[in-house]
């Protein structure tokens, strides 16, 4: 009669927000994830906040002698005309903020639509939308990038809409996949028996359903582009200087003063390949959070075990005890 | 019974399919009167739930057209109606539920969102008022605790509430007809009858008129006022619910009545199956009668044209040249 008692009574979980639920499994499950996320956290800090730590203008002229080397004045060296290089960097960490959320947030929105369109209504509009994403694919996306850009000038904006643009329609792709796979459910049918129209159930019944790979979407671009807006700006195509970009610092002072002072191409190329690699570890911990079919990591088995476990010596051994005195 | 809801008359629904013309539903005639339980019996794949679906307008375009017929519901012809004059009736007037309560909700959006859509849509309801209502619509439908559950997914609840929750949605907006596409088959038999008997209970309640399409005829017999026995895409037997199963007139809807495992028989009895399968739609000549390759009492007539529904009693059709002599053949067969 006691024996049911035996059973490890399952918690009721607390429901928590998606997002909630996200960051917590991540701290919990994805160490390398959140190591990402520190890392990120920070260029974020870094980014909104560069006005007040960074110790002198990004454009400031002979602060220090020139193509110094680290100094208690200027904590990283100069660069080649006497700029601050702790400064410069830490304002490059706002200009690859910015592009990376703005590029990204680009990619997302146009990729959703095309998306959307291209996997929900398919048939001829899907066709004609996938052989332009085919061609577009098709072209080698440096060169892409150079032709848009001599075409549209440099500065920021430019290259903001450029890459959006690129990373947008290649990404499509996914968007329409995930589409898709969701657009043959019986819940649509059921929604336009309710009454719904097409923008009703793209936006309430499909877009919730996409969410997931959307946010992975998002921040896999965030470290492409970070990276992409780096590469055209060594090319010396992307923000015009005296701005100061990672990509930019690296070609402009780093690779012509690479013998002379190497930390000018030391420091730009170390903080964008942290921020990069972080960027990309959150996003594969994210992808691995919301792929039903990755989940139940360790943590989840963890917790499990611990749950049975202690379930069974306290109760079900309690349990035991009492059956065999009961014997006796 | 009292005034006409709905009328399906000589309704066409084909799919244009690789294999060629398939006459999913053909010729199919029928009437819904005001607060009449109808049922629509068959096979699988003899074309039920395509002529709900009909009735809807979600025939997926392309490879289904309605080529023919009228659908008149409240007076109108709803196939005459615009894409956005249906969508106001979907939800609204005429309901459905679907057979998979698992694949007809939405996984990640809640159940009160799922049942407060159509107050939304039709009723002009705020987010709030919505909600409060489909707390109601869940109490309504047995769902206990339902101001806390109307917060939870899909997958917090078992088969038979979800379908429930499927009852809930479809009756939100009071709809004047309710079409049930085998609500139960997902279900067990002690679910089946209690999803039963509250549809049945919501019928009286508001006067909703419904249609339910089964194969399972003992939900027919406890609840249909009328039953319409479909095959091929074709209706082959209509009558009230007393003259289907006291004289079935056509050999199909004999052998269906027949087909009802029975627990009064001897163990060792095997169960009566009705010998074939049904036609492939797509290769069917048009001018045999469709189950005669499977009927037991085809003659070289039946095969050389199509019996067309005839009138044989009060209120009741069949599309059968041996009607007259089928009661005499059942007995010899015994």
């Amino acid at each position: 009669m006691a024996r049911v008692e035996a059973f490890p009574v399952v918690e009721e979980t607390k429901r928590r927000s998606f997002l909630a639920d996200l960051l917590i499994r991540l701290v919990k499950e994805k160490p390398l994830g959140t190591i990402g996320g520190i890392i990120v956290l920070l260029l974020l800090i870094v980014g909104v906040f560069a006005g007040l730590m960074a110790p002198y203008g990004y454009n400031d002229i002979y602060v220090g002698p020139r193509l110094s080397a680290p100094s208690p004045e200027n904590l990283l060296g100069c660069d080649q005309l006497g700029r601050d290089l702790l400064s410069r960097i830490i304002y490059g960490a706002r200009i690859s903020l910015i592009v990376g959320l703005s590029v990204s947030a680009i990619a997302v929105i146009l990729s959703t639509a095309i998306g959307f369109v291209s996997g929900y209504f398919g048939g001829k509009i899907d066709m004609v939308i996938q052989r332009f994403v085919d061609a577009w694919l098709s072209i080698p996306p440096l060169f892409l990038i150079l032709a848009l850009i001599a075409v549209a000038g440099p500065g920021m904006l430019q290259v903001i809409l450029v890459l959006g643009i690129l990373f947008g329609i290649g990404q499509s792709r996914i968007v329409r996949g995930a589409v898709i796979g969701i657009r043959a459910n019986t819940y649509l049918e059921a929604a336009t028996a309710i009454g719904c129209g097409t923008g009703r159930i793209l936006w309430k019944h499909v877009f919730p359903n996409v969410t997931a790979p959307i946010i992975v979407l998002f921040t896999i671009t965030l470290g492409a582009a970070v990276l992409a807006e780096a590469t055209i700006s060594f090319l010396g195509f992307g923000i015009p200087p005296p701005m100061p970009s990672w990509g930019g610092m690296l070609s402009e002072a780093g690779r012509r003063y690479m013998l002379m002072a190497p930390h000018l191409a030391l420091w730009p190329g170390l903080f964008l390949a942290v921020v990069v690699y972080g960027i990309n570890m959150l996003g594969d911990a994210f992808r691995d959070l919301v792929d039903p079919r990755l989940r139940g990591g360790l943590g989840r088995y963890d917790r499990a075990r611990k749950m049975i476990a202690k379930a069974s010596t306290n109760q079900a051994g309690e349990v035991m005890d009492e059956q065999l005195k009961n014997k006796k | 019974m009292g005034d006409r809801l709905l009328e399906v008359r000589n309704l066409k629904t084909y799919f244009y399919i690789k294999e060629g013309e398939l006459r999913a539903v053909d010729e199919l005639s029928y009437t819904v009167n005001k607060g009449q339980f109808v049922s629509l019996v068959g096979e699988s794949a003899c074309g039920k739930s395509v002529s709900a679906l009909s009735i809807m307008r979600l025939i997926p375009y392309p490879p289904g057209v309605i080529v023919g017929g009228e659908i008149i519901f409240d007076d109108k012809d709803l196939l005459s109606l615009s894409e956005e004059e249906m969508r106001s009736i979907r939800g609204n007037r005429i309901a459905m539920i679907f057979q998979e309560p698992m694949t007809s909700l939405n996984p990640v959006l809640t159940v009160g969102r799922q049942i407060s859509e159509a107050l939304e849509i039709h009723r002009g309801m705020s987010n709030q008022d919505a909600m409060q209502e489909a707390a109601k619509l869940l109490k309504l439908v047995g769902i206990p605790d339902a101001e806390r559950r109307v917060g939870e997914y899909p997958y917090q609840f078992s088969g038979g509430m979800q379908q429930r929750i499927m009852i809930a949605m479809a009756i939100s907006c009071r709809p004047a007809l309710l079409i049930a596409d085998e609500p139960t088959t997902s279900v067990d038999v002690t679910v089946q009858a209690q999803l039963m008997e509250l549809i049945n209970n919501l019928r009286q309640e508001f006067g909703t008129s419904v249609i339910l399409i089964t194969h399972n005829l003992g939900l027919v017999a406890r609840y249909a006022d009328h039953v319409n026995v479909m095959y091929a895409g074709r209706l082959v037997e209509s009558g009230s619910l007393d003259v289907i199963y006291s004289e079935p007139s056509h050999p199909y809807t004999m052998g269906l009545i027949a087909s009802v495992p029975r627990l009064d028989l001897e163990r060792a009895q095997s169960l009566h199956v009705i010998p074939g399968l049904p036609p492939d739609l797509t290769r069917l000549p048009k001018n045999i009668c469709a189950f005669a390759a499977r009927c037991k009492f085809a003659l070289g007539e039946c095969i050389k044209a199509r019996p067309e529904l005839e009138q044989v009693g009060d209120n009741h059709l069949v599309a059968c040249f041996r009607h007259s002599e089928m009661k005499a053949l059942a007995e010899v067969e015994k």
